[in-house]
């Protein structure tokens, strides 16, 4: 049976960027051991010759076509955010280029 | 009698009629809520100027002598997780105390277009996550029958606010249960529909792959013509079916002589007596009205809570990234973006959030993925193929809707996995995208409604609502509301209530 | 000093000209407002649905038949990280089953490169630095604007069959050429229709193990793709010399320091999270979309280029002409080549009117009626227009059309009739005597000095191998007499 350690926890909290107190991540941690235990029964069922089910509907080919809509009034849009600066979204320095 | 207690489609015919006019049926529901609010808080925001605008819409129009449609003058109640354009939309989430959207959710604008009065957004579970309201960042919703307990979630809001009569009508989301379980909290009618026929568009998302609307009403009559109205194609939902509304109301009367009734086994060893016994009872009163049943085992469906607690989590860490303090919501700032997206995302989502995404970012990072996603992806495969094959030899299956009727606040809060169990009967028909209502049935020993479900396969909505009314006609008296606002018999009553009230103004956020 | 060989990988981005973007309504147009071309689908506002836009599947489907893909039922999936230019801070995009694999595109040297993907994705955002010089590094704040994010993307990464500098460049000539001809882009490398990122590595010659590849990124030219590429394989070389090792990471191409340099990005290796998109449903190209698809699709360059190398005689006469052929392709002026030359005009002649004059009017060029360029060649090899004149002509051609000699006589290239021609050689001949007699008696070089002055007796309208032609027909006449 597989535990979570501190530092897969910790590894996980930045990968969901969340800055959790130390406190936190201790509990956190055991509470998502005790969860794993609990869908054990999912890791060790045969499901060799069963496909995943990803979406509960036989849908496929949804398009729209290529028209063009209204978009939003920039006013409205920048009201929301809670920083900008010439109609962009500000936002503190980036530390690194996007991968 | 007020118009508001007796049917939606007898109130709507009052109103089209002038018998009565969409502004006295709002203002004696405001008044309802006024009342109750401070006890119950079922509402983060009360849209007081935009319901009074729209039911002077609606009899204007009728007053020109248009039909303002199926819902003309009804007040309903919408889950706070439903796109609202002008009106906050906060998900009982301080990450999004303060949004309002720019947009009205497809559900939200066909409501509006039968001439419905959308009076209110109600409480919920953070994110809906959450099977009591007490996740609200807002402060719970109490229970109208008993003030001490839970309304159940995470559509409590929605479901306390029919229970106690303030609203005819209300809308909620079901991802885990979470229209069915506190339907049978409050003693209420909980319908989740076939995953596609009511568009998402508007509606925040939990779990992609299981978020489906679905209504609340006093009587099976009246959710059902809620639904009628939400459900049909939405050319903005990609998952949304391309068929025509299902017509649910007109068969309701048709009753249950000839259908096969299956009641799941499988479930009556794991919930409480009164809950178990609520469901054999409503088998037997299905065979005496005409219906052949049957016990069935179906033992995957026990495979339905682990499958869910792999894939909703993973799909809502997912849909919960953009919550990062950029473009919209709270921001907490910091000196780098990454260290502004941390702190921001640490202070606004509350605990259980926080530990969903947890979860969910687990299971789908590198090295986990085929272990638990996909894994669960398979094991939703095998819970599929079980109800096919029930499918083949029942028209419907009967279950009970939840382990417990309402428990006391506080009761689960400190473990998780317990309080993740009051979804236990639910799931699976989120997995397989099936339809589920929920219906008051009996009361137990506290005197608190107990629900029962009618599982249909897919699209079986009218003969799994015929089904639900068969048994609504049946049903001991008192198991449903209206009910007034009642103090707390139970011996634990903490944490409940008094957390928020009705806005005073349209557009206030109430507690927080 | 070891003998490497560079091997390349290219990833082309190519965003597709649709009218809107991928999953909204939103416009999809280069150069707008800032955050104006938004909604709460590409903001990725709560609540808020995406929904495959058809135009783009079969932009996608066009480029995948182009390249020689199979084009296969798809799903799209989401690539979970956080960064500021992305809405949700997930991509939509394809990932273990992308809508076009294994496909091929050859190059005009005949050579091959294998096409291993080209699939469909969302746009980002674009995030400008403020402070610093506009570096990311060193600036203080950044500002985000979404009007790009949701733009459709189709992006094709090749096999590492490439073996130089050139051949990247040829290649991406080449996708470029291909891209624009299935209508799935304008090409345009400046305004980012086209961006290309490089993998390149190095490797003994003659070996076939490949070695640690970087990624080199920020190339916005063909120019800077290969001087990129020269430089890094250069840099993995002396590595390599000096015993050193080759870490396999993401290099920034400098244009203006003619170097790569590391992106010194952070020791997190990305974990994406790829999991199926479940507000998507699968995209599976039946027979209607197929049909869609390739009946919009145009000829390709190579075919093009084959047809043009027919029409001058075969791939050998062609050899010496490659320039000019690449240039009216890139142009798709080669129709018109060919239709001039089916009016009777010489193909070789054609072509190099058509691969300078003509080129250098741009794309309006194309507008050209066949027919009016065909005559306009036959006025010039028959003498009529001298080739000054034809290259005046030729812009009010493209411009307004009409007919070439009456546009010629608009210009005061009236057609010289024999008749004047003859008597202004009279003129010539009484106005020099001696030089006319030194001419008749067999001296050529003063051909030159009687043509001249025919030519200025007819202000310049004379077709000088006309003159040349009547000069010595009419020596002919005195020699026999
Ligand atoms: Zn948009």
């Amino acid at each position: 049976m597989e535990r979570i350690s501190i530092d897969e926890a910790r590894h996980v909290a930045r990968l969901a960027r969340l800055d959790l107190a130390d406190g936190e991540l201790d509990k956190l941690t055991g509470e998502l051991s005790d969860l794993l235990e609990h869908v054990e029964a999912i890791r060790r069922l045969d499901t060799a010759e069963v496909p995943p089910t990803a979406h509960p509907l036989p849908l496929s080919n949804v398009f729209r076509p290529d028209e063009v809509r209204p978009s939003l009034e920039r006013a409205e849009v920048l009201a929301a955010a809670p920083a900008t600066e010439a109609d962009r979204f500000l936002v503190p320095r980036i530390l690194g280029e996007a991968p | 009698m007020s118009l508001l207690d007796g049917g939606v489609a007898e109130l709507a015919a009052a109103v089209r009629s002038r018998q009565v006019s969409a502004a006295e049926v709002l203002e004696e529901a405001l008044a309802r809520i006024e009342e109750a609010e401070t006890e119950l808080h079922c509402f983060n925001t009360v849209m007081l100027e935009a319901a009074r605008a729209q039911a002077e819409a609606v009899d204007g129009a009728i007053a020109a002598g248009r039909d303002p449609g199926q819902l003309a003058g009804v007040p309903v109640a919408l889950k706070d997780n439903m796109c609202t354009r002008g009106t906050p939309t906060t998900c009982s989430s301080k990450i999004l105390q303060n949004w309002v959207p720019p947009y009205d959710g497809t559900v939200v604008r066909r409501l509006a277009e039968a001439g419905a009065v959308a009076v209110g957004k109600t409480n919920l579970d953070e994110f809906a996550m959450g099977s009591s309201t007490e996740n609200s960042a807002f402060g719970p919703t109490r229970n109208p029958w008993d003030l001490g307990r839970v309304p159940g979630g995470s559509s409590g809001g929605s479901a306390a606010a029919v229970a106690a009569g303030l609203v005819p009508l209300s809308f909620g989301s079901d991802t885990g249960g979470s229209i069915r379980q506190p339907a049978s909290f409050c003693g209420v009618v909980g319908v989740k529909p076939t995953y596609g026929l009511v568009s998402r568009y508007g509606l925040v998302a939990f779990a992609s792959s299981l978020d489906q609307i679905g209504s609340f009403g006093a009587t099976v009559a009246d959710a059902a013509l809620a639904l009628e109205v939400a459900a049909g194609h939405d050319p903005l939902d990609s998952t949304s079916l391309d068929l025509p509304a299902p017509r649910l109301v007109e068969a309701l009367g048709e009753g249950v002589e000839g259908l096969r009734v299956g009641v799941v086994d499988d479930f009556l060893a794991e919930v409480a007596p009164s809950c178990s016994l609520a469901a054999v009872a409503a088998a037997e009163a299905l065979a005496a009205a005409g219906a052949s049943c049957e016990n069935v085992s179906i033992p995957e469906m026990l495979l339905g809570l682990p499958a869910y607690y792999i894939i909703a989590p993973a799909e809502a860490s997912s849909n919960l990234a953009r919550y990062d303090g950029v473009r919209y919501g709270l921001r907490v700032d910091g000196p780098d973006v990454e260290t502004m997206n941390a702190r921001t995302r640490a202070a606004g989502f509350g605990a259980e959030v926080r530990r969903r995404i947890m979860i969910g970012t687990y299971a789908l990072s590198a090295g986990y993925y085929d272990a638990y996603y996909g894994q669960a992806q398979r094991a939703r495969t095998i819970l599929i193929r079980a109800f096919d094959a029930a499918y083949e030899r029942f028209d419907v299956l009967v279950a009970p809707s939840t382990p417990s009727s309402a428990f006391a606040f506080g009761a689960k809060t400190e473990d998780p996995i317990e309080m993740y169990m009051s979804d236990l009967c639910t799931i699976p028909s989120n997995l397989s995208g099936h339809p589920a209502v929920s219906v008051p049935f009996a009361l137990d020993s506290d005197g608190l409604p107990v629900g029962v479900q009618v599982l249909a396969p897919a699209l079986g909505e009218p003969v799994m609502l015929r089904v639900a009314a068969a048994l609504e006609a049946v049903a001991p008296p008192g198991v449903r509301g209206p009910v007034r606002p009642a103090a707390s018999s139970s011996a634990v009553a903490t944490g409940g209530g008094g957390g928020g009230r009705a806005g005073e103004g349209g557009g206030e956020v109430a507690g927080g | 000093m070891a003998e490497y060989e560079t091997v390349v990988g290219l990833e082309v981005h190519c965003e597709l000209s649709t009218r809107t973007k991928l999953f909204c309504g939103c416009a999809n147009a280069f150069g707008a407002e800032p955050n104006t071309n938004v909604c709460p689908v590409c903001l990725g506002l709560p609540g808020s649905l995406p929904v495959l836009n058809e135009q783009a599947v079969e932009l996608a489907m066009r480029i995948g038949e182009a390249l020689h893909c199979e084009i296969r039922p798809s799903i799209f999936h989401r690539k979970n990280y956080f960064y500021p230019d992305m809405p949700k801070d997930y991509q939509i995009s394809q990932y273990d089953e992308p809508i076009n694999v294994d496909g091929l595109l050859e190059l005009p040297d005949g050579s091959r490169v294998g096409i291993v993907r080209a699939h469909m994705e969302e746009d980002t955002g674009k995030t400008t630095h403020v402070g610093g010089g506009g570096r990311i590094h060193e600036a203080g704040h950044s500002l985000v604007d979404y009007n790009r994010a949701g733009v459709p993307l189709v992006e094709i990464v090749s096999a590492p069959d490439i073996t130089s500098a050139a051949q990247a460049r040829a290649y991406v000539a080449e996708l470029r050429a291909i891209l624009v001809a299935t209508g799935a882009s304008d090409g345009r490398m400046e305004e980012g229709s086209l961006r290309v990122d490089a993998n390149v590595s190095i490797r003994r010659a003659g070996s076939d193990e490949l070695g640690t590849r970087c990624e080199v990124k920020n190339l916005n030219s063909l120019r800077s793709l290969g001087r990129a590429i020269e430089h890094e394989a250069d840099r993995q070389a002396s590595l390599v010399d000096s015993g050193e090792r080759v870490t396999q990471e993401t290099r920034h191409w400098d244009e203006n320091a003619s170097r790569t340099h590391s992106l010194r990005s952070k020791e997190e290796a990305y974990d994406y999270r790829y999991f199926p998109e479940p507000d998507l449903v699968p995209l599976v190209p039946d027979e209607a979309l197929r049909q869609r698809a390739s009946s919009a699709l145009g000829l390709m360059p190579a075919a093009r280029r084959a047809r043009l190398q027919a029409a001058l005689g075969g791939a050998e006469h062609a050899r010496a002409l490659m320039d000019q052929i690449g240039t009216v392709i890139e142009l798709s002026l080669d129709d018109l080549v060919l239709a001039a030359s089916a009016g009777g005009a010489d193909p070789k002649h054609a072509l190099n009117r058509a691969a300078n004059e003509l080129a250098s009017q741009g794309e309006r060029a194309r507008a050209l009626d066949p027919v009016s360029f065909a005559s306009l060649l036959a006025l010039e090899s028959s003498g009529t227009l001298s080739a000054t004149q034809v290259k005046a002509v030729l812009p009010e051609l493209v411009e307004h059309g009409g007919d070439p000699a009456e546009v010629a006589r608009r210009h005061g290239f009236e057609q010289l009739g024999t008749e004047e021609l003859e008597s202004a050689i009279d003129g010539v001949i009484s106005a020099s005597p001696t030089e006319w007699e030194r001419y008749v008696s067999g001296d050529a070089r003063i051909a030159g000095f009687l043509a001249g002055q025919v030519m200025k007796a007819t202000r310049g309208r004379a077709n000088g191998k006309v003159v040349a032609e009547a000069l010595a027909a009419r020596r002919a006449g005195v020699s026999a007499r």
